[in-house]
């Protein structure tokens, strides 16, 4: 659903008045916006590029280089499995496909009554401890199928 | 085998104390004062005569780095340090990060008065999330401590500023990492100018790779020449060697530079699965350099002069070993991939021909090529090296090349088997 405009625009102007007179803050804002909303939305790239002296094409740029930003609303949760080649070898395949299977959805997507949307991540840096996943960005390690069967039922509460 | 009294980071594993008071137990933030009593001169002449080079993959002599920086310059210096580690295989500024972070505090601190820079950026690739809090965490103890910060015990004002990305390879690139800490896209500039004239904000920058940086302590206060005593000449020093892939124990150790290859393998690793005789190549440095079969590991020793010498490269020193149960092709078919995955697209070259580069590999692991298709991969990956704007299109490419070279018959092999297997149904 989207956010009520006069919503968006208080929360977000307080994000901008925080970074007010910080040194080439677009990062550092996107990374907070997205922390409040859960998304970055189209309206706020406007306003921040409004703010920032930019246009909205570099604004628009920055949020689909890189891959933490999105633009559409996500899940109440988040949960991401690593599929790089550490957790690969060790498993992490399966746990996808698992993930896959329970949630009913496949990566990037967010499940139809908006509890969780399913990411992939390449990797976590927790090769030592691997298979590994991250929900709400806390991360977990030496994960198998009955603790992913957990942390699913954790995004359902 | 490089002696426990030898170890520059000893505390690589958590066993200890990660904090302040265990950072100092270990020696750590120990009069650092009179290493900066002794002057900007000072610290670049030792580092330079202690021989390290870069370990971000390069391995540009770091003093020499550091002596580019203007003396006498308006504009403000900066440190940037580099800790993007994205490259598959390369698992040490991690361990760094997590459990020795104040080796990489009073490393910034003294680089940056080397370089007289007030401000030094830390920049933390967006997944590590225990890394960035550890660091963060030391960064605050420094602070409190007054061992870092405006007007601290070591009379030279410093900041340091704990920065983290949003998910992208590229920003490993020192440019394109520049790019991002200013809040743009992380694609790559053009050199010159090189950062240590046009960096960060236009202002002179230095950008180094986390380890790089953290071992500056321990170098000054032990003297360059007992670094430079460790290993070969124009290869000293200890490294942090990453060991991952067909091995019985994999681990990140710290060791002689120049130790032979087996040697680390065997005494550190457990080995390669199913015996050494199981070998089938090595990727010395991280999944960018060129790979090497077994065929040269015997005698290989792990620096940068031997590694160069075989056409690869030492990189960031992150050995991926690969036993003879080993689809090759498929290997590099996925590392390919990879590079396909994460070419920032500012390059014509390096985004078409690395996509044409995985198409070519991906038909090479099913047979479902020509035998004159292999001379056009490799005409393809020297359409690419030399003609883009960063390091990444030689990243992307040298491993194919070193590939083509090594196991072009494999190929063939594949190629001729589907040949006849097709022949056959076609009889049947």
């Amino acid at each position: 659903m989207p956010l009520p405009e006069t919503d968006l625009d208080a929360r977000l102007q307080a994000i901008l008045r925080a970074f007010e007179g910080v040194e080439a803050p677009l990062l550092e804002i996107l990374h907070a916006v997205q922390l409040e909303f859960g998304h970055v939305p189209e309206g706020a790239q406007r306003q921040i590029a409004e703010a920032l002296n930019l246009s909205r094409a570099e604004v628009h740029g920055v949020v689909s280089f890189y891959h933490d930003f999105r633009t559409e609303v996500g899940g109440r949760h988040d949960l991401k499995i690593c599929r790089a080649e550490a957790c690969q070898s060790m498993g992490g395949e399966a746990l996808a496909r698992q993930a896959r299977e329970a949630l009913g959805i496949d990566f990037g997507e967010t499940a139809a009554d908006g509890s969780v949307s399913l990411g992939s991540v390449y990797c976590l840096g927790l090769c030592a401890c691997a298979p590994a996943a991250m929900l709400d960005g806390t991360p977990v390690g030496r994960l198998d199928g009955p603790q992913l069967e957990a942390l699913i039922s954790e995004t359902r509460r | 085998m490089l002696a426990d009294k030898d170890r520059i980071f000893t505390n690589i594993y958590g066993f200890h104390d990660t904090s302040l008071a265990g950072a100092r137990k270990r020696g750590l933030w120990d009069d650092t004062k009179r290493l900066i009593d002794k002057g900007h001169d000072w610290i670049i002449n030792e580092v330079k005569a202690s021989g390290l080079r870069g370990r971000g993959g390069a391995g540009f002599p770091t003093g020499l780095k550091w002596s580019f920086m203007p003396k006498n310059d308006p504009r403000p210096s900066y440190l940037v340090v580099n800790g993007d580690e994205s490259e598959p295989g390369s698992c040490k500024d991690r361990e760094i990060l997590r459990h020795d972070p104040h080796h990489l505090v009073e490393g910034c601190l003294l680089a940056s008065f080397a370089m007289r820079a007030h401000t030094c950026f830390v920049y933390i690739r967006g997944e590590f999330i225990r890394e960035r809090e550890a660091l963060e965490r030391a960064v605050k103890e420094a602070y409190d401590a007054r061992l870092i910060g405006k007007n601290n015990i070591h009379g030279w004002d410093f900041d340091l500023v704990v920065h983290h990305g949003a998910g992208a390879y590229i920003c490993g690139e020192e440019t394109a990492l520049l790019e991002s800490l200013e809040g743009k896209k992380g694609q790559p500039r053009l050199k010159p100018p090189f950062p240590a004239n046009t960096g960060l904000y236009g202002s002179p920058t230095t950008v180094n790779n986390v380890e790089s940086i953290a071992v500056v302590p321990t170098i000054l206060r032990r003297g360059s020449a007992w670094f430079s005593g460790i290993g070969r000449p124009n290869n000293t020093g200890t490294k942090l060697f990453q060991i991952s892939g067909h091995v019985n124990k994999p681990c990140v150790v710290e060791e002689a530079m120049s130790i032979p290859l087996r040697e680390l393998l065997e005494k550190h690793a457990g080995g390669v699965r199913g015996g050494w005789d199981n070998l089938l190549a090595v990727i010395p440095g991280g999944s960018s350099m060129p790979c090497i079969a077994a065929g040269d590991c015997q005698e290989l020793l792990m620096d940068f002069d031997s590694m160069s010498a075989l056409k690869s490269g030492l990189g960031t020193a992150a050995v991926i070993v690969m036993d003879k149960s080993t689809d090759i092709i498929k290997a590099f078919a996925r590392i390919a991939y990879f590079y396909k995955h994460e070419s920032c697209g500012q390059c014509t070259p390096c985004r078409e021909g690395v996509a044409w580069i995985w198409r070519l590999m991906e038909r090479m692991s099913k047979g479902e090529a020509e035998k004159s298709e292999i001379d056009l991969l490799f005409n393809v990956t020297k359409q690419v090296e030399g003609h883009t704007i960063c390091a990444f299109g030689e990243g992307a490419v040298w491993p194919i090349q070193g590939f083509l070279r090594n196991f072009r018959t494999v190929i063939e092999e594949r190629i001729d088997h589907r040949i006849a297997a097709e022949a056959r149904e076609a009889a049947e």
